[in-house]
């Protein structure tokens, strides 16, 4: 081999770079779980405006469409894939269950690197109020 | 190209059937494990097998003056004759493409005034060397965000390139600059190819395959992201499981990101056997890292076997005597040599 010293460095920083997400959580948890997330005690509704599965996964976009509907085209009324009609109102309609932040939307917004700018025009809840 | 095309749809199909009716063990699971592997075998072979390979003659490019006479003045940056010369080169040919940015363009003008007919006039043609920044460093970008799914707590480095990369706060989940400038950046590239007819006549099924490959892979992760969303929680217990070697079950999970991740495995699979090893190839070419010093130093082709020299004065020992006998001219006389 020739230059066998460079390649050999080159290969290491290779070998090194690619396999990060092997090894760059060595200091984190190795036994990694869904957050667990405290639902609301004392619920005013039934049941959420639309499915779990589907506001686990949608709720970012539904969230901005409540906001374009309410501020941009004066619409304040959703109606569910259900039938149900529901005020557009993140602080009356949503947070009237879910008022716990830092148990139930920071739970796993912290752990997936999501930095909602919600926060920006509404206030930020305070730990459990 | 079509059949390029044809390949890469029908491995989505296929992750996409095979996760669909209960496979996501083997799409996302076995797959990626054999896939970077593979890629990890595949890559340092290439590179030792390279490393093997002897360099028959010294052919550095020369983008500019060689070093000469004292007056005359050396393009130090572009035909360096010192270490430190090669690697400032290949700093910039790596981090800044410096090469592309040469790019020229020939094309034939129609009607041109100093001929006063058509004329072939070359110029400056800089939209490869701009796309391809853009598309590697936003490839970069977009890696290095991945990394969120691969650490928890989630580095705050992560957290801020995420913060810049959605600083115009489009929509929610907020718009990636990088993701759509990456898919664009790949755009141009395909269209390089497919619309401009020299480009086209060169091109085959290996410079087409990686280019949808990488459209499929940034298209998935946009439809992934912003259209067909799956529970990206759920994502993130399925990829911790897999990097620390315990893959948990891949229930509830849509099928669009098994697509996703059959993509890139395949990426990993075909990298080390394809030209997306000009990776670790720009540090292996001759042309790049060899100093541009063929005036000064002697390069030896390494498979050249020993030489067997016979010197003049070997042959005058030999035949002294009977060269003396015969009168002709020596180095040394008889007498002198037998002292």
């Amino acid at each position: 081999m020739y230059n066998a010293k460079a390649v050999i460095v080159g290969i290491i920083i290779f070998a090194g770079i690619f396999s990060a997400p092997f090894w760059v959580n060595f200091n984190g948890t190795r036994d990694y779980k869904r957050p667990e997330l405290v639902l609301p005690k004392t619920p005013n509704e039934k049941a959420c405006i639309e499915s779990a599965e589907f506001m686990r996964a949608n709720h970012m976009t539904l969230l901005n469409e409540w906001r374009d509907q309410a501020l941009r085209n004066e619409n304040r009324v959703y109606v569910a894939s259900d039938g149900r009609k529901w005020t557009i109102s993140l602080q009356n309609t949503c947070m009237k269950c879910h008022d716990n932040y830092a148990e139930f939307c920071d739970k796993c917004h912290v752990t997936n690197n999501v930095d909602p700018y919600c926060w920006t025009c509404h206030i930020l809840p305070k730990g459990n109020k | 190209m079509f059949a390029s095309l044809l390949v890469v749809a029908i491995i989505g199909a296929i992750a996409w059937a095979g996760s669909a009716v209960g496979l996501g063990v083997l799409f996302g699971v076995v797959l990626p494990y054999v896939a970077v592997a593979a890629f990890f075998v595949g890559v340092i072979w290439r590179m030792v097998y390279w490393a093997k390979s002897p360099v028959p003659f010294a052919i550095p490019t020369t983008g500019g003056q060689e070093r000469s006479l004292d007056f005359i003045k050396q393009a130090k940056w572009d035909c360096p004759t010192t270490t430190f010369g090669v690697v400032r080169r290949m700093f910039l040919e790596v981090v800044f493409f410096r090469s592309l940015f040469r790019n020229t363009c020939a094309d034939v003008r129609e009607f041109d005034e100093v001929n006063n007919g058509p004329r072939t006039i070359y110029f400056s043609s800089k939209w490869l060397w701009v796309f391809s920044l853009l598309f590697h460093y936003c490839f970069l970008l977009v890696f290095i965000r991945h990394f969120r799914f691969f650490m928890d707590p989630v580095c705050p480095v992560i957290t801020w390139i995420e913060t810049i990369d959605g600083i115009m706060q489009v929509g929610a989940p907020r718009f990636f600059w990088t993701g759509g400038l990456l898919l664009c950046a790949l755009l141009f590239l395909l269209a390089r190819r497919a619309f401009n007819q020299r480009l086209r006549y060169i091109s085959l099924p290996n410079d087409y395959f990686p280019l949808f490959l990488l459209i499929g892979i940034v298209g998935t992760g946009i439809c992934l992201r912003y259209f067909d969303k799956t529970d990206i929680a759920q994502v993130k217990v399925f990829i911790m499981g897999l990097v620390h070697f315990a893959p948990v079950s891949a229930d509830g999970i849509n099928a669009l990101f098994f697509v996703h991740l059959t993509l890139v495995s395949v990426l990993l699979l075909y990298f080390p056997f394809s030209k997306l090893m000009h990776m670790a190839g720009i540090f292996f070419s001759p042309t790049r890292n060899l100093p541009c010093n063929t005036r000064e130093v002697r390069h030896v082709n390494p498979w050249n076997p020993p030489k067997q020299f016979y010197t003049y004065a070997e042959y005058e020992d030999a035949f002294r005597d009977a060269m003396a006998d015969a009168g002709l001219p020596l180095e040394k006389q008889p007498e002198k040599a037998a002292e």
